[in-house]
């Protein structure tokens, strides 16, 4: 099999896996809307639309970024169950393809979140964007990459450790942070209108570059170590 | 099973303690120039002279994060097939990431004392603030997982860590620097300083890079030394077998 | 040193242990153990809960490092030979959500050398229907047992490691299992060499047709009495 063969196979198990148990994606949304919730009841957001703009990006980021935390957990916790991950580890098939594979699937389940989230959180803060709009279909994908990509990388190599849930955190969010103000601030510059987000847009893609290769790279010392 | 290598040889110790005597002799003369010799600056008046601590602590922080990738790195690339070296990477890794910490501890603080009086705050997220909490922040996430990961797997997952650390640096430097910018430019190279106040500067960075080398070294021989205890441990309790134990030469020796 | 060594020493060896030992911190799971088993031998591996029985299967396919002490598969380190190895662990490596069948076809694409079975086959072979549309975690134990040992079949390897397979069957089903196992080890792979079987178990009886050779570990140790 071709490596984008083996990254397919992959990639339909993990869909199939969450369709039929549907716990992720369920959960992830759920958690999501809950921190929108909470934040709005901390500060009013409709009436103050103009600070609403400013930080609902932040905000949106910070949800997402927590929601999809816990569906990284999740998603190797499948692989820990029955031992399927000694399986993995004696495959023949590429390391690299498996982690694509399930970053993939990590990704395509927070961009289902997204398409949900986002409507119900503009209506919630009563959010009129003053930049232009479409930028967001190119800023959502590549900051949830960005998430989503470093993400599951260590969610994997935080697998066998103690405290493997907290683990997580404590090296995802360090190495996120440039992505992650990147994101914010180019959401930001979009819902304000009062910047250009070009340059944000610009250090994202050099980010999931950079760190899609590392992770590429590097995930066969994570998977095969024992 | 003790080896002759556990205690650093006399000449070691006697290099050790000279270069212990030259640092703290640099340091004295940095302080008295930081001190006594250099001007008062013309607008922060005495309050600048914590500049003589934070630039060069400061600076010097950015220099173990590569020592640490180095060693990330040649323990990766070792460790299959010549685990002695990979053993000694992986100890230059650890001494590195604590250095870094360290650095970064007193370049944080220094700062933070001389933004109380000079800005009237403790804290404020500018440019190199945040760099160096973020800096501080890597390296203790990469300590921290040393802490939590069971021996065995801890040293490959920690070097890891330590390139995707390494990659991340020169990348958050320059998101910062693109988010904001309060800090007062780089004081050495603007070409600002006052020529009177540069041996203040020079005896301090002399200094702090002496001490640096010298604490660096000590927590690489001392993770080389809890190396060899764990590996002798482990032998000890393997020759009690009655079955006969020879370590094979040659053969991988893992796991200490 | 070992009874075993001698009788085989001009053979092609299978598995080579060289003073191998596993230690964690004060612990050692396995000590000292050297071991040669030719191509084509069948071996049960006998001892207690905590004996080392499963450190030893895991370390043969490569799951584990020796702390001490080399592992040779047909004369070159596991996860070189990982193509003509499959392993068996007492967990069942199979997803819960997916069928049986669904499980083999994703791992059969995992290998990199053809499967020499379909899933179809395979399933049978064990007794299991292939169009059975039941998820795995719907199965019962024994069930899930066959699947299994369905799964590493699926490859044909020239050396098959199990660890416990018959924990969870009744005894028809196990002597169905010893059965299916004594033929496999029969059969010659595609370049015509005999293939390797090493299985561990605490069912000394049920596994005595395939103990053409027994070991028997004690403390991590390897009791030097052959069967």
């Amino acid at each position: 099999m071709t490596y984008l063969g083996h990254l397919l196979a992959h990639l339909r198990k993990d869909l199939r896996l969450e369709w039929r148990a549907r716990d992720s994606v369920n959960g992830m949304l759920f958690f999501a809307l809950l921190v929108v919730v909470v934040f709005a009841l901390a500060f009013d957001p409709t009436a103050y639309p103009t600070i609403a703009r400013q930080i609902s990006g932040g905000l949106l980021w910070v949800g997402l970024l927590f929601a999809s935390m816990t569906a990284l957990n999740q998603s190797w916790s499948r692989e820990l169950r029955n031992g399927v991950l000694d399986a993995h580890r004696l495959a023949a098939a590429p390391a690299s393809a498996f982690f694509a594979g399930k970053a993939l699937a990590n990704f395509l389940f927070v961009t289902a979140v997204e398409v949900v989230l986002a409507p119900v959180f503009a209506v919630l803060y009563n959010l009129h964007p003053l930049g232009r709009t479409s930028v967001l279909l190119v800023i959502l994908p590549l900051g949830t990459w960005a998430l989503v990509g470093n993400g599951t990388f260590f969610a994997a190599l935080s697998l066998r450790t103690r405290n493997r849930e907290l683990l997580l955190p404590l090296v995802l969010l360090p190495i996120s942070a440039p992505a992650l103000l990147a994101m914010i601030q180019a959401t930001t510059a979009v819902l304000t209108g009062e910047s250009e987000p070009g340059l944000w847009i610009n250090l994202l893609i050099a980010y999931d570059i950079v760190f899609t290769t590392l992770c590429v790279l590097l995930f066969d010392f994570v998977l095969r170590e024992d | 099973m003790q080896t002759s290598s556990s205690t650093p040889s006399k000449n070691t110790q006697l290099f050790a303690g000279l270069w212990l005597l030259a640092t703290l002799a640099v340091l004295a003369v940095g302080y008295r120039q930081a001190i006594f010799v250099a001007p008062a600056e013309a607008t922060m008046g005495d309050v600048f002279r914590i500049f003589f601590y934070h630039v060069p602590n400061a600076s010097l922080a950015l220099v173990p994060p590569y020592i640490n990738l180095l060693g990330s790195i040649g323990y990766l690339y070792w460790r299959g097939k010549n685990p002695d070296r990979a053993a000694k990477s992986d100890a230059l890794a650890i001494a590195a990431a604590e250095i870094t910490l360290m650095l970064t501890t007193i370049g944080l603080v220094t700062g933070m004392l001389w933004a109380r009086p000079i800005w009237g705050i403790w804290w404020t997220f500018d440019e190199r603030l945040t760099t160096y909490l973020l800096l501080w922040l890597l390296y203790v996430s990469y300590i921290l997982l040393r802490r939590l990961s069971s021996s065995g797997q801890a040293y490959t997952l920690a070097a890891v860590v330590s390139i995707f650390a390494a990659v991340d640096v020169p990348i958050t430097f320059m998101s910062i620097r693109w988010w904001r910018t309060q800090h007062p430019g780089p004081v050495l190279t603007s070409g600002k300083v006052d020529h009177s106040m540069l041996p203040a500067v020079f005896w301090n960075l002399a200094g702090w890079a002496m001490f640096s080398l010298l604490t660096l070294s000590f927590r690489y021989l001392l993770e080389r030394r809890r190396q060899r205890i764990a590996v002798a441990q482990a032998e000890a309790f393997l020759t009690d077998d009655p079955a006969v134990f020879a370590p094979a030469a040659g053969v991988p020796l893992r796991g200490y | 040193m070992l009874p075993l060594a001698a009788p085989f020493a001009t053979a092609n060896a299978a598995v080579t242990l060289d003073r191998v030992s596993r230690v964690y911190g004060s612990f050692a799971a396995l000590r000292n153990v050297s071991l040669t088993l030719p191509e084509g031998a069948s071996v049960v591996v006998l001892g207690e809960n905590g004996a080392g029985k499963s450190t030893l299967l895991r370390m043969l396919a490569g799951l584990l490092t020796p702390s001490y002490g080399a592992v040779l598969l047909f004369g070159a380190p596991p996860r070189e030979q990982l193509h003509r190895l499959a392993y068996m662990s007492h967990a069942p490596m199979l997803y819960d959500e997916l069928t049986g069948a669904e499980n083999l076809r994703y791992f059969a694409g995992l290998q990199a050398s053809p499967a020499s079975l379909t899933v179809e086959e395979a399933l049978s072979r064990v007794g299991l229907d292939p169009a059975l549309p039941r998820r795995v975690g719907e199965y019962s134990q024994g069930m899930r047992q066959r699947a299994s040992l369905a799964r590493v079949l699926l490859q044909q390897p020239d050396l098959l490691l199990l660890d416990e397979p018959f924990s969870n069957l009744d005894v028809s089903s196990a002597r169905h299992m010893v059965e299916l196992l004594g033929e496999y080890t029969t059969i010659a792979n595609a370049e015509g060499r005999p293939r390797t079987l090493l299985l561990t178990t605490h069912q000394a009886e049920l596994a005595r047709p395939l103990a053409q050779t027994t070991i028997t570990l004690e403390a991590g140790r390897l009791k030097p009495a052959a069967a």
